[in-house]
């Protein structure tokens, strides 16, 4: 069954007196796929730690899943699935093996420990490599054995660190479709901690993006993504333009401005440096502004340096600048 | 054949020269522990007779030697592991100083450790007298090599984050150390185990101090055959330990060998 989880005004304060987090509320609706996004050091994995019970909020911070309080319960108790960076597959244990850990944790019988284990391989396609030793595995399928791990003991909470960091750029992107896939089809509470702002928006149903300890803003990826709260989730996810016009500061998305004929155009610009990546071509052109101003164009043809361009920015696309976070 | 130039030559006997002066003397000790009369020489025949001497005279000392060095390692195995395990999950600065002065023991002389302890715990006659008081000097001597050991490789397989994933799986600390920790250093423990064993099996310096005419020693047994029996039964004696710590050195280097695999 899934649960909604509520962060109750959880801080984190270490021994030595650094705040990781200062103090927040969250709400996750049961079955949400929730996405934290940050650089690191913005207090994510804590946030992540603090909801798996590795480390415990300051005192008056309370976590909740669904109404019960499970603040003064260890990890070991919280029924939480928890996927790392480094896969943390234990070596002295066959691919099957870890799978069933938990299962055999909890005592499990013999027979239905197996039929689950083989349930859960089948489902990450890796029904043939139960009896492999872990460090056989590439990259990508130890990442898998991990999510069926963590899955096998039908936990209330899916929680994933940096799951796909440690994967090369294609097996990331194969993942990130798989586990999708999985987090759709099981409808579990996942929490997933990233750095990433593409993962951030493929994967999640709301994103929370978190600066130095605060969350900077929470939404679905349209509304973060075409209305950021502040200037950091602005600069922070995809590319963000900046011109001025009668002296306030405007903002817009490269894909929101077309390169048009002379006489219908908002911007007057000259190019800078061209860059051709196939399906389209990425310009960034001087507008005066104090950044050169990225556009993109499928036009096929070379831009020379130096050329004019006259850019039309599409009607609204042009957000004022919010102010700095307090 | 090529021809090898005469650099080769002169550092390929320079080589075997050095070898043969470190290996020519154990080989001679052993040759005249068989040796009816090390006088004579070979010619006088070769015999088991001082072997079976030296059984009837100094078999307590060696079994004492394999009690104890086993002893050492039961009590360095119960206060290593959980030491290094520690040490492991706790790593600050405090930490690294309490390594630093683990070593302290293997640094001072043997001597100077022995001495202490009678200092501090001579006066109590039984335990004085006792064969746990070599005990508490090799446990003392020996626990570093355990706790380094250990701790090297719960520290090379990232042992915090297996940790946490089996918590998160609902394994209590009991089943954690069982069935995921102990498994994973099991190369760490191996390798600590026999160098335990090998030190205190060989260990002299220290004992020599803490021993009572009733608990000898086998290498304290060696000196005091050196001393006073014939030569010819020294060297037998020589030869029984040596056929008991090659193997345990030969097993040292395979341990270590994979210790190092595991950490690659």
């Amino acid at each position: 069954m899934a649960v909604a989880i509520h962060l109750e005004n959880c801080g984190k304060t270490f021994p030595d007196g650094t705040r990781a987090l200062e103090p927040i509320d969250v709400r996750i609706a049961a079955g949400e796929t929730i996405v934290v996004l940050g650089p690191s050091g913005c207090g994510k994995t804590t946030l992540l730690r603090i909801i798996a019970g590795l480390e415990s909020p300051d005192a008056g911070g309370r976590v909740l899943f669904d109404t019960e309080d499970v603040t003064p319960e260890p990890i070991e108790q919280r029924g939480v699935g928890m996927v790392f960076q480094s896969y943390a597959l234990f070596p002295n244990m066959s691919v099957a093996e870890n799978v069933g850990y938990g299962l055999r944790v909890r005592k499990w019988p013999r027979e239905e420990r197996e039929q689950r284990v083989t349930e859960m391989l089948g489902l990450v396609d890796l029904a043939k490599l139960g009896a492999r030793r872990v460090d056989q595995l590439s990259g990508g399928q130890k990442q898998r054995v991990a999510l069926a791990r963590a899955l096998a003991i039908r936990p209330r909470v899916l929680l994933l660190d940096e799951p796909l960091t440690a994967l090369d750029a294609k097996l990331r992107e194969q993942l990130r479709v798989e586990i999708d896939r999985l987090l759709s089809h099981l409808g579990i509470t996942s929490i997933y901690v990233t750095h990433d702002q593409s993962e951030a928006m493929a994967l999640g149903d709301r994103i929370i993006v978190m600066e130095k300890g605060r969350i900077a803003q929470t939404g679905t990826p349209q509304e973060i993504y075409h209305h950021p709260a502040t200037a950091f989730v602005a600069d922070f996810i995809g590319t963000m333009n900046r011109i001025v016009r009668d002296g306030r500061e405007f903002m817009f998305r490269p894909e929101d401005a077309r390169i048009v004929p002379a006489g219908s155009h908002d911007l007057e610009a000259k190019v800078i440096s061209s860059f051709f990546l196939g399906d389209h071509t990425r310009l960034a052109v001087d507008a005066g502004a104090a950044a050169p101003i990225i556009v993109e164009t499928t036009e096929r043809r070379e831009w020379p340096r130096d050329e004019t361009v006259y850019l039309a920015i599409a009607p609204g696309a042009l957000l004022p600048v919010p102010g700095e976070a307090p | 054949m090529r021809v090898r130039p005469l650099r080769y030559w002169l550092q390929l006997g320079l080589t075997l020269l050095v070898c043969a002066f470190l290996v020519v003397p154990v080989f001679m000790s052993i040759l005249a522990g068989v040796t009816q009369n090390y006088f004579i020489g070979v010619k006088s025949g070769l015999t088991l007779r001082w072997v079976g001497e030296v059984w009837t005279l100094y078999s307590d000392t060696i079994w004492r030697s394999i009690y104890i060095a086993l002893a050492t390692l039961a009590v360095t195995l119960a206060l290593g592991i959980p030491a290094a395990y520690a040490l492991a999950r706790a790593q600050s600065r405090w930490t690294r100083w309490i390594e630093e002065l683990l070593t302290l023991p293997i640094a001072v002389p043997g001597l100077a450790t022995a001495l202490a302890l009678i200092l501090l715990y001579g006066q109590w006659r039984d335990f004085r007298a006792s064969w746990l008081f070599i005990l508490v000097g090799h446990v003392l001597f020996t626990l570093p090599f355990m706790v380094r050991s250990v701790l090297a490789v719960m520290l090379a397989v990232d042992l915090r984050t297996l940790e946490e994933a089996a918590a998160s799986l609902g394994a209590s600390f009991r089943e954690r150390f069982l069935g995921v920790i102990l498994p994973n250093v099991r190369p760490g423990i191996v390798a600590g185990s026999l160098m335990v064993v090998t030190l205190s099996m060989g260990e002299f310096n220290m004992t020599w101090m803490l021993h009572t005419p009733l608990t000898k020693t086998l290498p304290v047994g060696l000196a005091d055959s050196y001393a006073s029996m014939r030569l010819e039964i020294g060297s037998a004696y020589t030869l029984i330990f040596l056929l008991m710590i090659v193997p345990l050195l030969v097993g040292l280097q395979w341990a270590a060998g994979r210790v190092e695999r595991s950490r690659a």
